[in-house]
């Protein structure tokens, strides 16, 4: 019902506007075209200079509204988002100047030479000066950027540090993976078509090579060391993924088939961040930024950021996935008295991604 | 960069040689039925009217869809019975848009605003009005492939309108169209029939497409009248000949792509695919050695083109627009084409732009970092040269200038965000996110609908002889413009703070979910923009049957060719000789006097500059 008066009441609103706006067009023929397209030239010309005005104080407002919503009122969490925003200030001050004089031209010039019978327009061709001028600034400016801007980028794109921690990430329908390489350091091999949901081996691990059987497979959150770089190597099982941190300002495609790569160092444990925040509830999100499917939108890790000693801890309590995948190989299984506590962590761990 | 030589041009007798072509088109004129005058016509400017309501039909369709989506991004908690009384479970459930239905009305948005409106809409209406009339030729090159362009973008509109209607939905991995995703039967709903239906629709719309661009290139290049040089070329034509030169080298590259995901998802082939595991069938794909990323590189290479196939023709109309009504020569005439053709090359040059986060070699991407950024440098000499055009003018607000000038606003703004996107390092941060949302939407979307708009108001009287409705062009225009910079500039914010793009719901998310209110703001004004453009459609075919007739062949008072046509111009444009050129179309102000045709000989007494 609430329907058809929305309705009812918009096709009125255009009738009396289409009325209107028919009416003036009748009464211009009778005042004469001349004195009527004068009148509204002069109309649009007063626009002209309110829009911009009323542009900027909305740009004013907007900005006053909006900015604290963002990420930049805090400092970035990771050490390379700190270059990602000095870099957005620098860009944002030569595009902000640039914005502001050309608008403003722009409109301005619109209200002051609008037409009057006084003016005659200036013949004007070219001015190979001015030409030279508007076509040297852009260009240097846009070098300072691109010197920046790579300077940044080859430092995120190097190599990682030697003393860097490796994650594996593995993004799926809908949800993520990662595995941690246990205390030999090396990533067991793993082939797609060994991935067997129902058996615990999500990755697909290959039990052949030994270097899988202290691998361990979490899902849904992953744990990294504040002040220690971390290397994630980022993989996919089926479609494209995308790896967004915006916390840490970085993101990273994760394509099945040929894995890529991404490094950074934290700067402050999810504690710290609550206090910085001030939000009690704050969690670092790992957002899928790469449509994927139905169900993009609830593709949502999550990151906890400790400190060295409680890495070590959480890392202690975790079972290696080969475990997982033959319950009658684990240790824990065969001396009863041990049972509780594995079954205790196992249950804590399992809460995060239980969120999902 | 001066006029001088051409100002100097011969001036001798033209002789008629086009009577006998002339004679020919008269006879032709008295043999035309309904079906060849207004359905399968070779007239361009028929074709010209076809294109132009087939693209506001789609544009009325892909805008319903976003407004559609925003109620769902505005309004996650709403309920909406009548819609699902509407549409149907599919869409609807509980009242609330499903997830799938969701990414099928993004995806269809897309595909549909970017080739069927801003392309084919666009280019596809002002190519087939203006290059004839402007280059002064009697119709293209081979009006029989022109007719065939428009009937094989009337087919690809009606297969991917088919689309819709398939039981697993329309094609949902978005405009881009990325495998797996795309390529994976079982990966989504929509990527089963949907997606062929989707595939079959823009390979047919390549072939229209190259149809269209072929016949545009070769009327610009060898149908021009006499002393037409292409010094003398209006910017619109400079503009669209581009226009038409990227897409006939840039289409068969995505068609190529196309071929290839046909392929893969059906004949078990694995250009694109590897390593995948199914969860939804529990199977392992016997597809190695793959590489998904080919995909998007051939796609990007039309993918970025693209953008400029559907801008140029906007900074043609614009410049062309904004000259005849500041009254005023385009500044720098020589410089606008060279930053055409500046644009024009660079655009083949940063396409791995859109590909920064995806794995790419650093190096490879800081090669395009540079070419990407080198576009600011003729884009802000189009701006300054617009500007320094209406500095000094006499300025008449026409409803077209006046969409002109918001889209020099447009285009600025969004030009300057995409400084932001083109440096690599700040793209990790804000790819895939509401930044680049607001960027393409404004110096894209909504830039090139204002040129569109700009055009259709000023060649209205053109096309059919009736003026539109002044005052509700003035509502449609600041009320656009308002609601353009409201909808998209808050957006920038969403993307400073990472919120994802393609999202359905953000409720679960700690980091994006402060944007409740200003989603349900923008929601909004969405959709009073959406039905300011049906007052705009209500203007439009109103004024078809009833606006106010014309009384003058050049309402405009403008100097280009297609404005020595009488009002009602039949097929073969000229009645009697095809007018000869004389001078370039910006005399504008000269030597005291408000225009001076290009046709109109130089006088002896003429200064030149």
């Amino acid at each position: 019902m609430s329907m058809f008066f929305i309705i009812a009441v918009i096709v009125l609103i255009f009738m009396i506007i289409f009325q209107i706006a028919k009416a003036s067009e009748y009464v211009s023929v009778i005042k004469g075209e001349e004195k009527a397209k004068k009148e509204q030239n002069k109309i649009n010309g007063f626009f002209m200079i309110a829009f911009l005005i009323a542009g900027l104080i909305g740009i004013y407002l907007c900005n006053k509204a909006l900015y604290p919503k963002t990420l930049l009122i805090h400092d970035s969490a990771s050490v390379q988002g700190e270059k990602v925003d000095s870099m957005l200030r620098v860009t944002l001050v030569i595009t902000g100047i640039v914005f502001l004089i050309t608008q403003i031209a722009l409109f301005w010039f619109g209200f002051k030479y609008q037409q009057t019978d006084k003016r005659k327009a200036y013949y004007y061709l070219h001015n190979n000066s001015l030409e030279l001028i508007w076509t040297a600034v852009p260009a240097i400016a846009m070098t300072v950027l691109v010197v920046i801007g790579l300077r940044n980028w080859y430092s995120f794109t190097g190599a990682a540090p030697k003393n860097a921690m490796q994650i594996e990430v593995v993004g799926k329908q809908f949800g993520w993976i990662f595995r941690y390489s246990g205390n030999d350091k090396i990533f067991g091999k793993k082939y797609y078509k060994l991935i067997d949901d129902a058996g615990n081996n999500t990755l697909g691990q290959d039990w052949k090579d030994q270097a899988n059987l202290d691998d361990v497979v979490v899902q849904g959150t992953m744990y990294l060391v504040k002040d220690k770089p971390v290397n994630l190597i980022i993989g996919s099982r089926d479609v494209i993924h995308d790896v967004g941190l915006p916390q840490f300002r970085l993101k990273m495609d994760a394509v099945p088939g040929t894995p890529t790569s991404l490094w950074f160092t934290p700067k402050y444990t999810t504690k710290e961040m609550k206090e910085i925040t001030g939000n009690p509830d704050f969690q670092y999100e790992l957002s899928c930024d790469q449509m994927c499917g139905n169900g993009h939108y609830s593709m949502r890790g999550i990151i906890v950021v400790v400190t060295q000693a409680e890495y070590d801890v959480w890392l202690a309590q975790q079972k290696p996935n080969y475990y997982a995948v033959f319950p009658d190989k684990d240790p824990s299984n065969q001396k009863p008295q041990l049972a509780d506590t594995t079954k205790t962590t196992a249950a804590i761990s399992a809460l995060p991604s239980k969120k999902m | 960069m001066s006029n001088e030589p051409v100002m100097h041009a011969d001036t001798s007798v033209s002789v008629p040689v086009e009577v006998q072509h002339h004679e020919e088109h008269v006879h032709h004129e008295h043999h035309q039925s309904f079906i060849t005058k207004y359905v399968f016509s070779q007239d361009h400017k028929m074709i010209a009217r076809q294109f132009l309501i087939t693209g506001m039909i789609w544009a009325v369709i892909g805008g319903l869809m976003s407004v559609l989506f925003r109620l769902q991004i505005g309004y996650p908690e709403e309920s909406f019975p009548f819609l699902q009384n509407l549409l149907g479970k599919w869409w609807f459930e509980n009242g609330h848009l499903t997830a799938q239905a969701y990414y099928a009305l993004v995806t269809t948005h897309g595909t549909v605003l970017v080739f069927f409106v801003l392309t084919a809409g666009l280019s596809g209406t002002f190519a087939n009005l203006l290059i004839p009339l402007q280059v002064g030729a009697r119709d293209m090159a081979s009006p029989f492939l022109n007719m065939l362009s428009y009937w094989f973008f009337f087919l690809a509109s009606v297969i991917m309108f088919s689309s819709i209607f398939v039981s697993t939905g329309p094609f949902s991995g978005g405009w881009t169209a990325y495998p797996p995703l795309s390529a994976l039967h079982d990966a989504s709903p929509g990527s089963q029939h949907g997606m062929d239906l989707w595939l079959i629709a823009m390979a047919t719309f390549v072939v229209s497409s190259l149809l269209g661009g072929l016949n545009y290139i070769v009327t610009i290049l060898n149908m021009r009248t006499k002393g037409m040089s292409m010094t003398r070329l209006p910017l619109t034509i400079w503009a669209l000949f581009f226009t038409a030169v990227l897409g006939v080298l840039s289409f068969p590259v995505l068609l190529s792509g196309l071929i290839l995901l046909i392929f893969d998802r059906n004949f078990g082939t694995s250009f694109y695919l590897s390593d995948i595991y199914v969860a939804s069938t529990n199977t392992a794909l016997p597809n190695e050695g793959g590489n998904a990323i080919l995909f998007q590189h051939l796609f990007w290479f039309l993918g970025h083109p693209e953008v400029y196939i559907i801008l140029l023709p906007a900074l043609g109309m614009v410049s062309e627009i904004i000259s005849t009504n500041a009254r005023k020569p385009i500044f720098g005439y020589m410089a606008m084409v060279a930053s055409l053709f500046a644009i024009a090359i660079l655009s083949f040059l940063v396409w791995a732009h859109h590909m920064f986060v995806s794995g790419l070699n650093p190096f490879l991407g800081s090669i395009f970092v540079l070419l990407t950024l080198l576009i600011a440098v003729p884009s802000a000499i189009k701006v300054f040269n617009w500007l320094t055009t209406l500095w000094r003018g006499n300025i008449r607000f026409t409803p077209a200038m006046l969409f002109a000038i918001g889209f020099v606003s447009l285009f600025i703004s969004g030009g300057l965000t995409g400084i932001w996107l083109g440096n690599s390092a700040l793209d990790i941060h804000l790819h895939d996110t509401y930044f680049v949302v607001a960027h393409f939407h404004i110096v894209m979307g909504v830039a090139s609908m204002f040129g569109m708009f700009a055009g259709i108001y000023h060649w209205f009287p053109k096309m059919f002889g009736r003026y539109l409705n002044n005052t509700l062009g003035y509502i449609h225009f600041w009320i656009t413009i308002a609601g353009a910079y409201m909808i998209f500039w808050p957006m920038h914010y969403e993307g400073l703070a990472g919120m994802p793009r393609r999202y359905y719901d953000y409720s679960s998310w700690t980091s994006f979910n402060q944007f409740g209110g200003l989603n349900r703001i923008i929601s909004t004004v969405a959709m009073v923009v959406f039905f300011i453009q049906i007052l705009f459609l209500i203007n439009f075919f109103y004024s078809i049957f009833k606006g106010r007739k014309l009384t003058t062949p050049n309402p405009w008072g403008s100097n280009t060719l297609e404005w020595t046509t009488p009002i009602d111009t039949g097929h073969g444009n000229w009645p009697g000789e095809i007018p000869e050129v004389h001078r370039w179309a910006y005399d504008y102000g000269k030597d005291g006097r408000e225009f001076v045709p290009q046709n109109e000989p130089v006088g002896h007494d003429e200064t030149s500059h």
